[in-house]
């Protein structure tokens, strides 16, 4: 995996030093709290219900064991014990104090870690497929763009003050675990008709206030001028992207507004401008970051079979683990959605186990998926047994990867104040249906239940196969119950079904939604979204509210 | 509708009420503002040493405050689902 230069290094240890000065002048009130805001959510410093919150950034959702001893030590030292793994690859710490964080910035930097652009109308953290270099089906690892695009957008100063906040998703396979068409920009790389390398780019997608599906703006841009052609989308945005209206500033409005050839022609102009300045990285550059990508130091001859005979073990193979494109190998996603648990949450016990567990089986190498879990991405399937019992000693073997109980919600109103409602307690309710039977679970099949505590829609409300938004409702809290959502491949946005319920009723409504399915089902293999889609709204409509 | 002060402070984040002479974590310690609250307000703000200073609507008696509010509620009892981090002066049952 990638690792700094002194170039990398120079600009985290300069913002570090930078930043924590700012944060000493706060602190002896050189600065008044509105000069100081605006810097601090630049350095992902928030101020939340309890206390401030800090978001570190996991550039596309990679981590090496040191990495995640890091944040655990940091859970330990600074914060109350855990993390939280969010929906954007990245992860918060709930409980810091302002007079502790020079400390703490300086442990991040140690690592190759900060907090920067993980807030504010910037680029925020480049985001990936969690299966990046290990998925059998992708074309190539898509980490190395994702990784000059993190380049490319740390500190650019032409796009640090954007209309918004703007979000980057890569990929590298037909199968999309990264949402990408609900990204401002959405990159695919494919391989042309004549065998070139390139990216087919979507944009305006996104999530929140506004679900819009982001449309192609590009077909094919070769690996080779991708970063010119993302300057020309930022720069037609950065140009007319409303900044009168934070609601409409996002850049799937102006993409709406314009339409997608207006949009497209400004883009297509712009980059004729741009592109033959040479802005993009040269060859070499290229070849320097791809290198570091480079497989780990597979067993070429590793056995290719599991054994099975546990039957526990097996379900977790079953549920969570997946192809991996060298034989001998496999993908395990550790769920970090167990019984009872806070979806996302990670003590900071259970964070070394992991850092551990990856340094003895999986070549030092961890991913958070959007979907709040975590991932090995190189484990022999000969360790997989050997590993699967260390996870189970440590709570960390739930095998519902995508089932009824692997709920994503955000933090809502337990700990952010942007929201109206709680999340965590109707997924932790919902879960708690159907927790103590995994075949159940497993009987009813993938099923992406997705819970947001506002409209801004952290928990990816309109991108589950059942959506749930927290609302105010005269002061107490409400949920909307919204169906047919994808942020996979075949992405769709989810539909509100009908008045919304409390916190009871939004139980009974999802309870309702799955006995329907059940019994609605074409056969066991169709998915509760594959039968939302053959037979529409109107029969869920009646299930739940006869 | 009786209304008290609330803010973080500034150093550590802490949500804090004011107990009539200074501040506590503790949402059973505050007291009911009076028409003096305008000018404690001002001087708070002014002093910038407690972010986000304001008044909150609630119901119930001195020792026994609830506020009006759902977040007003959460911010006094703690995260709902860590009951290991609750404040312990408003239960969570109050939310």
């Amino acid at each position: 995996m990638y690792r700094y230069d002194q170039y990398d290094q120079a600009i985290v240890d300069a913002r570090v030093a930078e930043f924590k000065d700012q944060v000493g002048r706060r602190l002896r009130n050189e600065i008044t709290e509105d000069q100081f805001k605006p810097l601090r959510l630049m350095n992902g410093l928030y101020l939340q219900l309890h206390a401030y919150m800090l978001r570190v950034a996991i550039p596309y959702g990679t981590l090496s064991g040191t990495q995640m001893r890091m944040l655990a030590h940091i859970a330990r030292t600074y914060d109350r014990d855990y993390g939280h793994f969010t929906t954007r690859q990245n992860i918060q710490y709930n409980w810091i104090k302002l007079e502790q964080f020079s400390d703490l910035l300086d442990d991040l930097s140690k690592v190759e870690m900060h907090a920067f652009q993980t807030s504010g109308n910037c680029i925020r953290n480049i985001s990936s497929d969690q299966f990046a270099g290990a998925a059998a089906d992708e074309i190539a690892d898509p980490r190395p763009y994702a990784e000059l695009l993190r380049q490319w957008s740390t500190l650019h100063p032409e796009f640090s003050f954007l209309p918004r906040k703007f979000k980057i998703a890569v990929i590298a396979s037909d199968s999309d675990r990264a949402a990408i068409q609900l990204h401002d920009i959405g990159l695919q790389l494919y391989r042309n008709a004549a065998g070139m390398l390139g990216f087919r780019v979507y944009v305006g997608g996104g999530m929140g206030r506004t679900p819009i599906i982001g449309k192609v703006v590009r077909e094919f841009i070769p690996v080779g001028q991708f970063l010119s052609y993302s300057e020309a989308i930022l720069r037609v945005y950065n140009r007319h992207g409303r900044r009168d209206n934070i609601y409409k500033a996002r850049i799937k409005i102006l993409v709406t507004e314009l339409g997608i050839e207006e949009f497209t022609r400004q883009v297509e102009a712009e980059w004729a401008t741009l592109e033959p300045l040479g802005l993009d990285a040269p060859q070499a550059e290229y070849d320097r970051i791809i290198a570091q990508f480079a497989d780990p130091a597979y067993e070429i001859g590793a056995p290719d079979t599991i054994d099975l005979s546990d039957p526990d073990f097996k379900l977790w193979v079953d549920q969570n683990v997946h192809a991996h494109k060298q034989p001998g190998y496999a993908i395990a996603t550790i769920s970090l959605k167990p019984k009872s648990g806070i979806p996302g949450d990670a003590s900071s016990a259970q964070m070394d186990v992991i850092a551990d567990l990856a340094d003895k089986y999986a070549h030092d190498e961890i991913r958070v998926t959007h979907s709040q879990n975590l991932v090995l991405a190189h484990v022999k399937k000969a360790d997989l047994y050997a590993m699967w019992q260390a996870l189970a000693a440590a709570d960390l073997a739930t095998p519902n990867l995508d089932l009824v109980t692997d709920i994503i919600a955000c933090p809502g109103m337990d700990y952010c104040t942007l929201a109206n409602a709680r999340s965590i307690p109707i997924a932790q309710k919902i879960a708690a249906k159907f927790e103590n039977s995994i075949s159940e679970q497993r009987d009813i099949g993938e099923l992406k239940i997705k819970v947001s505590g506002c409209i801004n829609g952290c928990g990816h409300h309109h991108a589950g196969h059942i959506g749930i938004l927290g609302v105010d409702k005269k002061g107490e809290e409400a949920y909307q119950l919204l169906l047919g959502g994808s942020g996979a491949e075949d992405a769709s946005l989810a539909k509100i079904l009908g008045p919304g319920f409390d916190e009871n009723g939004i139980i009974d409504a999802v309870d309702k939604l799955i006995a329907f399915y059940r019994s609605a089902r074409s056969a066991p293999t169709e998915r509760f979204l594959d039968t939302y889609r053959r037979l529409g709204a109107a029969p869920f409509k009646e299930a739940v509210y006869a | 509708m009786p209304r008290i002060l609330t803010g973080n402070r500034l150093e550590t984040g802490d949500v804090l009420w004011w107990h009539g002479h200074c501040w506590s974590t503790q949402i059973s310690d505050a007291v009911e503002i009076g028409a003096e609250g305008e000018a404690l307000l001002a001087g708070l703000i002014a002093a910038e040493r407690i972010n986000d200073p304001t008044f909150i609507e609630v119901t119930g008696e001195p020792g026994a405050f609830v506020p009006t509010t759902t977040r007003e509620r959460v911010r006094a009892s703690g995260p709902s689902v860590r009951a290991d981090l609750a404040r312990g002066s408003l239960s969570v049952e109050a939310i």
